[in-house]
């Protein structure tokens, strides 16, 4: 029983060690700059939107729409290959990782950083470690949601 | 002038993103997953495409989109396909984003050194 205090004592005190290392986050600047750095990548999106169909005016509206977020992946991809998006993402918070452009760079970060695993367990596991769950639940509620339409 | 929109919503879907993450120390995953199970839920009840009118990529390249376009691939292959819709059209909405940050990734880790461990 002595045993089992001593371990919570411990527990308790390594706890109250990691609060205190946890770099706290300033609430208000790091607001500001997630809203505009969001914004400036979703203005970025709209001006290749605008750039694609200003060049291909037959296109459809969804093939543009894949088009330009596979330019902004493409972009997020090679940022985070050279390591500026990491810059971004620690400067920005939230304005990186919520749009498109930060599932890319939930991809491609780990598969770089886990390359010295090899190919297959480093880069190809690796790879779905956060684009995973967002994909698995992603796919399972539209899943959901095309159920429901085949009864209404 | 509708760059104004596309800055103020997709600069308000990020800070709402923030919000998340100073005051519940959520981690990244569990943010990508919760606004792409909103933007499945905003496609769903119909919500998405009016606000798309005028946001455009405001919403649509925030991650929200893509859970949009994936109930929206979902709905539309049930309409015209049936049952096999519901398993199909999802991912075929979205094959081209996932297929893209998936090539891009594998390509450029390959290329490319870990920068965060030096």
């Amino acid at each position: 029983m002595d045993k089992y205090m001593e371990v919570k004592k411990r527990n308790e005190a390594y706890n109250r060690y990691v609060q205190a290392k946890i770099p706290k986050t300033k609430a208000w600047p790091s607001l500001f700059n997630s809203f505009w750095v969001g914004g400036v990548i979703c203005s970025i999106g709209q001006g290749i939107n605008d750039l694609i169909l200003l060049w291909f005016p037959n296109m459809a509206e969804q093939t543009a729409w894949a088009y330009t977020l596979i330019a902004l992946i493409f972009i997020a991809s090679f940022l985070t290959a050279i390591g500026v998006y990491d810059k971004i993402g620690k400067f920005a918070g939230g304005g990186s990782i919520v749009p498109i452009t930060g599932f890319s760079n939930s991809i491609t970060s780990p598969a770089l950083e886990f390359k010295h695993e090899g190919i297959i367990y480093g880069i190809c596991v690796k790879m779905f470690t956060i684009a995973g769950p967002v994909i698995v639940s992603g796919v399972v509620a539209s899943f959901i949601v095309g159920i429901i339409y085949l009864f209404i | 002038m509708y760059y104004l929109w596309v800055f103020l919503i997709g600069g308000l879907i990020c800070m709402l993103g923030q919000v998340l993450i100073i005051y519940t120390n959520i981690t990244s995953a569990r943010i990508l997953v919760t606004f792409v199970i909103i933007g499945v839920l905003l496609q769903a009840f119909g919500i998405f495409d009016p606000i798309s009118e005028f946001a455009r990529a405001g919403i649509n390249v925030p991650i929200i989109g893509f859970g949009a376009s994936l109930a929206k691939g979902a709905i539309s292959a049930v309409r015209s396909k049936g049952l096999i819709g519901a398993f199909t059209g999802g991912l075929e909405a979205t094959a081209g984003g996932i297929a893209a940050a998936i090539f891009f990734a594998f390509v450029f880790s390959l290329i490319f050194k870990s920068k965060t461990k030096n």
